[in-house]
């Protein structure tokens, strides 16, 4: 006799047990530590924290620890966690101007005030795997290497020096009002651009990523230089209400890059270089260059482009561009569907059936 | 229960914000009315809408039941009811006679609803005319101007090709005479129920940030044409558990050489038929500890 899927409950709590222990490994190897995490797998901690919108390295690390490294379900703890947080206010807007940089690097000028600046950097390092570095125990590699150096000095943006000259159209002017928050109000199409931008902050990497490279090989490509790409510290200020004037509650990491796309202009405007933006936190270049390109090229509609490829149509990019609801609704799949199937089944074999007869009928 | 969270998880401001989209769904029946669709610690797709509903409507007083597929003890359902034993602990109950509210996915239970109760739908796509214009500043202006008509062309295109309306479940219906709606991924053999039914309908969309509403006693209407009208699944069998021939019927396969059995979908139903004798695995009633 067929027993329905009984037991339900007991099965859910035996997998959560296999679950537990297969997080844990090998018990007789040492357990990976949330210091560990947070310092020596810190990109892993920047993506969590960029794409879960929660700037806090510790709780990153442990949701990566829960999550045995699944990063998508690492934002996914985070997210879910940071949403029964209170908000109790809204920063000033950062000025990435007077960033304290630890990175700062121009494709489109040889030198410039402030220099170049490699940092920490996985550039020009050729990919071979270290095989002293599976030599645990060993001497830490920054102790054959010169202590970091100081912060560089506050630098002027690149953008600034064009915008003196009137070759890039301005910066946009902050919009009145407050900030739309879309963790708390659902998105509404058309988007305005700061909305949009932080549906990208928050989205995710890997599919900013193709979107990007999509513009890059002609499904609207935006002819973008990278202008300016900067990592490092920031202060956040608030405005408390009884103080009247900002008072800085700490710093964060950023990583902010500023592409320079080509022009536009017509015979009532002379030629313009065009901007797109990326941000994200801690060090996510590959991220927050990305970003810029598609912030860029979802602009077509107000630079007067036509609209023809996916990384331009903003309900196409900003509806699939969270992984925590695109991994949620792939994986709904996997629940059971047998009643729809069944449903399912009834039309197809009626539909077979009426053909079917309608053959003997002919014959 | 757990300790840390609010009655029920969610803060009584965000409650608050999802009563106020649930009064104008009621309002106005069948229309998507948008709400700020929180992060749940629940995966999208895997019934956020209708937890956030719940978690909205539901109070200490009340007696929760959880289905999946018509079933209590489905992996997900087992989740959810869980889910709210721990953060409200509020009753439940396997017996549709006893529950308050009766958050589901995908079918309506086959024991008459009365009226006071509630039913939850998981909505996983909200919007009827999805799949047949992906936009949705292009449906929100199709909804506005009542223009179904892309929707009737789909069915006779089905018509033209199967010979029939080739939709089973999800299967669209008409509200009050005015919105098109999606009655959720239930069997169209559970769209009768939806009509003037003396329980409160509520859907809720995580995902898609949406809730609509069928309040009781409103007409619900399945699209159909004259010549081809509305139908429901039928079966030849009747459940191999409790012999009834009126319930939706889970086909399973029983064994390597195909042979199927089938079984009510709606499993209180088909134990509380058998408790009253019915069907070849009728059973002696026993004590039910409904509560969790």
């Amino acid at each position: 006799m067929y027993v329905a899927v009984k037991g339900g409950e007991v099965a859910i709590d035996a997998a959560h047990r296999l679950l537990a222990r297969a997080r844990r490994g090998d018990g007789t190897v040492a357990e990976v530590s949330l210091a560990q995490i947070e310092g020596q797998l810190s990109l892993a901690a920047d993506r969590v924290m960029g794409e879960a919108s929660l700037y806090d390295r510790t709780l990153a690390a442990l949701a990566i620890k829960q999550a045995r490294g699944d990063l998508v379900e690492a934002i996914f703890l985070l997210r879910a966690y940071r949403t029964t947080l209170p908000r109790l206010a809204a920063s000033e807007p950062v000025d990435t101007g007077t960033m304290r940089i630890r990175r700062r690097i121009s494709a489109a000028f040889k030198d410039l005030p402030g220099g170049q600046v490699l940092g920490p950097t996985f550039d020009y390092t050729h990919r071979l795997l270290d095989f002293a570095l599976a030599a645990e125990g060993g001497a830490p590699a920054g102790e054959a290497t010169p202590e970091a150096p100081d912060p560089v000095a506050p630098c002027p943006r690149v953008a600034g020096f064009l915008n003196k000259e009137g070759l890039i159209e301005p910066a946009a002017a902050p919009e009145p009002g407050a900030v739309p928050d879309i963790t708390r109000a659902p998105l509404d199409y058309p988007a305005d651009r700061r909305t949009r931008l932080q549906a990208l902050a928050r989205g995710d990497e890997g599919y900013l990523l193709a979107l990007a490279y999509s513009t890059q090989r002609g499904y609207a490509n935006n002819h973008p230089f990278a202008g300016e790409i900067r990592t490092g510290k920031v202060d956040v200020e608030i405005v408390p209400e009884e103080l009247g004037f900002p008072v800085c509650i700490g710093e964060i990491d950023l990583t902010e890059c500023e592409m320079i796309n080509q022009f536009v202009g017509g015979p009532d405007r002379p030629a313009q270089f065009t901007r797109g933006y990326g941000l994200a936190f801690g060090e996510q270049e590959r991220k927050s260059m990305a970003m810029a390109l598609v912030d860029r090229a979802l602009r077509a509609d107000e630079l007067g482009e036509p609209r023809t490829a996916p990384a331009q149509d903003e309900e196409f990019v900003l509806a699939h561009c969270d992984n925590v609801e695109a991994s949620g609704f792939v994986q709904h799949l996997k629940l059971p569907h047998y009643v729809d199937f069944q449903s399912e089944l009834d039309v197809i074999r009626r539909i077979r059936a009426a053909a079917a007869s309608k053959r003997e009928a002919a014959e | 229960m757990i300790q840390g969270y609010n009655f029920a998880y969610l803060d009584e401001q965000t409650k608050r914000m999802i009563r106020r989209a649930i009064l104008k769904a009621v309002a106005i029946p069948g229309y998507q009315v948008p709400f700020g669709s929180r992060e749940m610690p629940l995966p999208y797709g895997w019934g956020t809408g209708g937890i956030q509903v719940t978690a909205a409507v539901v109070g200490s007083d009340d007696t929760l039941k959880v289905i999946d597929q018509g079933a209590d003890d489905t992996t997900n359902a087992v989740s959810i009811r869980r889910f709210f034993a721990k953060t409200a602990g509020v009753a439940t109950t396997e017996r549709t006679v006893d529950a308050t509210i009766i958050q589901t996915r995908h079918r309506i239970p086959e024991t008459k609803l009365r009226e006071g109760q509630i039913v939850v739908f998981q909505v996983p796509i909200p919007e009827p005319l999805r799949w047949l214009e992906p936009r949705e500043t292009e449906t929100r202006r199709m909804h506005a101007h009542a223009e179904y008509a892309v929707m009737s062309v789909k069915l006779y295109e089905d018509i033209a090709r199967h010979g029939r309306i080739a939709t089973g479940y999800d299967y669209p219906v008409k509200v009050a005479g005015r919105y098109l709606m999606r009655p959720s991924p239930i069997p169209k053999f559970d769209n009768p129920k939806l009509d003037r039914s003396p329980a409160l309908m509520l859907f809720g969309a995580g995902r898609e940030k949406r809730i609509y509403a069928v309040p009781p006693h409103t007409e619900v209407k399945s699209l159909d044409f004259e010549d081809h009208p509305f139908e429901i699944e039928r079966w030849d069998k009747t459940c191999a558990l409790c012999g009834a021939a009126d319930s939706f019927l889970d086909e399973v396969i029983v064994d390597d050489a195909g042979g199927r059995m089938h079984v009510c979908s709606d499993t209180d139903y088909c134990a509380e038929r058998r408790r009253q004798g019915h069907g070849p695995a009728a059973v002696p009633a026993p004590v039910e500890d409904a509560a969790q």
